[in-house]
């Protein structure tokens, strides 16, 4: 019985993954659109707050790798995103590197630096972890005040950088441009991501977060998968961190607070935990519900910011993502029984 | 659109007088309203300071109600930037680019003003009067639309070696300050005044926020048979200092940074009779000092907070300080007559010529010009008695520099 009534339903959805792959190009095409659409609709001021909350959503996306889909808790992903944006700082500032040219080196820096901080993760257990990286993000601000590396990271005083202009001599104001450059940047290491979260690796992050014992025994390497997440996620907030250095066009120890990490863990459980989509809703709540909590009152904006984020998790216990699954996937079934119901007539 | 509105603007002035151009064209000033732009940290660690900004809305209130400038409301628009500088990036761009305020003023701290030092600049939105003792805003070459109000870091310590200079001419002085932008200011300051005695009369020590104790930079700095000492350094240092001074038998005639002068957080967990002695300065009243019960400006104020911050504790210097600043910006606003251009309020901002502030203490006066871009360069000095604080002493000037 299971046997006659399982067999179709694999069979739609193979059928339905063949159009899903077919069409998965156009589709990226179209967000990626509609999400660069703005540079031209909007102006200034709120065109950098878009390009603020799409850097956000990447440092999210790399601390929802890391906690949401492998299930170590990181309250210091702060750090890595304050490294990356000194990085791009120190070659813009002193090396006069070009913006796009500190990236890489944004990333490779920060891959290693998470690669590192892994290594104790391992035997860490989550609670343990996530005291452990939140020491890291109290520690950064004040090792970056630090004496010895004053002449690097300009102290107190932080680093001056300029936003670069459009490339090509394109008619694109520096706004625009940073806005579009941040896009494709986010979109490119989105896709990746997406990739790899489908992928077999994927799998085996989300196995190892629901049921180690059961992975090891299956003979997933936990050691390694874990502290190369762990490089992947702190790459990825690394690479948000150097674009907000250029964004902002200035870094200080003041802007990295251990406020900042406790920010990027809010937008990842408002977003929803391991969802990709739910990231860019996390990185628009960062940026946009703080105002919002502000114009209502000046007297107490953060108990505002409390009582909408208390709201939110009350309304929306999974998160953003949780919601729309929510939405979807009763369409998406009726859909599928449809298509089952269909090709069983058949 | 824009080339259209501009141009009718234009054809417009034309026509009218001249003045009126400059309404038109001045963004946030219109004939009936003046936009003003501030940023406080309202949240996060800083927010105890974000009593300024409550203070400051409900001030230019009754000024509008009391009729304004020139005809005109002031429309004064406080943005949260939790004391995190890509914060206020963000919120002054909101100011300038979406709301259009016609200045920045009185904007918080100094990280975040550095964060927005080169855009308002670049603008050239006048970004006047911060609320920071940094002695970088009076660079008037490097980022002539921004300038301080409080006396700097710096020219509080011009003041301590100039008196000390009256007391001890062949004194040694003993410099300990905190690693960083504040504490470096009392190094340059003591300089100022000293130029090629410097090396000869001072022997400096300095710490790290991280480090744990000051003890040691205190003993090898009594080594040196030093028999002035300068601090320059946050509450709990401060602390730390005076009990270590006494502890060890050391008795110098001791200047103490006025960020560090609390009862609370510096002299009590000193211990108040280790710190009898200690020189401090001031430049405006203590809303708690008893000496001010009859004073007018201090009668001005507390009327003000009576009537329109009745639930306000009036302890709070931030209110004593909100209250001066505004009072500055009323001034050039005044100063401004009809002509609310950026171009003319900086013109105004850095032509202020004696102007007495009822907050500030008896003798000094706000000044600056296009070359002084440091508006209170004067401070008295006032002495712990073990108890309270005890001003003594004329009004010191520091340095022309």
């Amino acid at each position: 019985m299971s046997a006659s009534k399982g067999l179709p339903v694999a069979a739609a959805r193979g059928a339905e993954q063949v159009a899903g792959h077919s069409w998965a190009p156009l589709v990226i095409l179209v967000l990626l659109l509609l999400a660069l659409a703005p540079a031209f609709l909007v102006e200034g001021y709120r065109l950098f707050q878009l390009t603020l909350a799409v850097i956000y959503a990447l440092a999210i996306l790399g601390l929802n790798i890391v906690t949401g889909y492998n299930g170590q808790i990181s309250l210091g992903h702060g750090a890595f995103y304050a490294v990356g944006a000194y990085t791009a700082a120190i070659l813009m500032a002193h090396f006069e590197v070009p913006y796009w040219a500190t990236l890489p080196v944004a990333a490779l820096v920060c891959a290693a630096l998470g690669y590192g901080i892994g290594f104790p993760a391992l035997r860490l257990g989550s609670l343990y972890l996530a005291l452990t990286t939140f020491s890291l993000a109290v520690a950064v601000p004040q090792i970056l005040k630090y004496k010895a590396f004053e002449d690097w990271t300009g102290g107190v005083q932080g680093l001056f950088i300029f936003k670069p202009d459009p490339p090509f001599g394109l008619p694109l104001s520096n706004d625009q441009w940073m806005y579009i450059f941040t896009v494709l940047v986010a979109a490119t290491l989105f896709i990746l991501s997406w990739n790899l979260l489908r992928s077999r690796i994927g799998r085996a992050l989300l196995a190892i977060r629901d049921q180690p014992v059961a992975a090891e025994a299956m003979g997933m390497n936990l050691a390694q998968l874990k502290t190369r997440t762990f490089a992947v996620s702190a790459m990825i907030t690394g690479i948000a961190g150097a674009l907000s250095a250029i964004a902002v066009e200035f870094v200080s120890p003041d802007s990295f607070s251990v406020i900042l990490s406790i920010t990027l863990f809010v937008g990842m459980v408002v977003g929803g935990v391991a969802s990709i989509l739910g990231t860019v809703f996390g990185g628009l709540f960062v940026v946009f519900v703080p105002n919002l909590a502000e114009d209502i009152s000046k007297a107490a904006p953060g108990v505002i910011y409390g009582i909408i984020l208390i709201a939110f998790l009350f309304l929306l216990p999974t998160g953003f993502a949780g919601f729309l699954r929510r939405l979807v996937v009763p369409l998406l079934r009726r859909r599928r029984s449809a298509q089952a119901m269909s090709s069983n007539g058949r | 659109m824009l080339n259209r509105r501009s141009f009718l603007a234009a054809s417009a002035a034309t026509l009218a007088a001249p003045r009126i151009l400059h309404a038109a064209d001045t963004p946030g000033v219109t004939a009936t309203e003046i936009k003003i732009g501030n940023i406080m940290p309202y949240s996060g660690p800083a927010s105890a300071y974000g009593a300024i900004g409550k203070l400051q809305q409900v001030f230019f209130r009754v000024a509008n109600e009391q009729g304004g400038i020139a005809g005109r409301k002031i429309n004064y628009i406080t943005y949260d930037d939790g004391y995190s500088p890509p914060k206020t990036v963000e919120q002054a761009r909101r100011l300038i680019e979406q709301d259009r305020v016609a200045y920045l003023f009185n904007t918080l701290g100094t990280p975040t003003n550095s964060a927005i030092l080169r855009y308002v600049n670049q603008r050239k939105v006048p970004h006047v009067f911060l609320a920071t003792g940094a002695d970088k805003w009076g660079d008037y070459k490097e980022h002539p639309w921004t300038i301080g109000w409080q006396p700097s870091y710096r020219t509080e310590a011009q003041i301590y070696t100039k008196y000390m200079l009256e007391q001890k001419p062949d004194a040694k002085l003993a410099l300990l300050y905190q690693n960083d932008d504040f504490g470096k200011d009392y190094v340059l300051g003591v300089r100022d005044i000293l130029g090629d005695r410097f090396d000869q009369m001072v022997k400096t020590a300095s710490y790290e926020v991280t480090d744990a104790t000051i003890d040691s930079q205190v003993v090898s700095l009594q080594a040196t048979g030093a028999d002035v000492l300068l601090v320059g350094a946050t509450p709990k240092f401060a602390a730390q200092t005076i009990r270590k001074v006494y502890d060890i038998g050391w008795r110098p005639m001791f200047f103490m940074t006025n960020v560090s002068i609390s009862v609370g957080a510096v002299m009590q967990p000193a211990g108040p009779e280790k710190g009898v002695g200690v020189i401090t300065s001031a430049y405006q009243k203590d809303a708690t000092d008893p000496t001010w019960k009859d004073d007018p400006g201090m009668t001005e104020w507390r009327n003000f907070m009576n009537k329109h911050m009745p639930d306000a504790d009036q302890t709070v210097g931030e209110y004593v300080y909100g209250y001066g600043v505004s009072k500055t910006l009323m001034q050039v606003l005044r100063q401004c007559g009809n002509d609310f251009s950026r171009e003319n309020f900086m013109k105004q901002v850095t032509n202020l010529r004696n102007v007495e502030i009822p907050t500030l203490l008896p003798g000094i006066r706000v000044n600056t010009s296009p070359t002084n871009y440091h508006p209170i360069r004067q401070m008295q000095l006032q002495r712990w008695t073990g108890s309270t604080w005890e001003r003594f002493g004329n009004v010191i000037e520091g340095a022309q520099i």
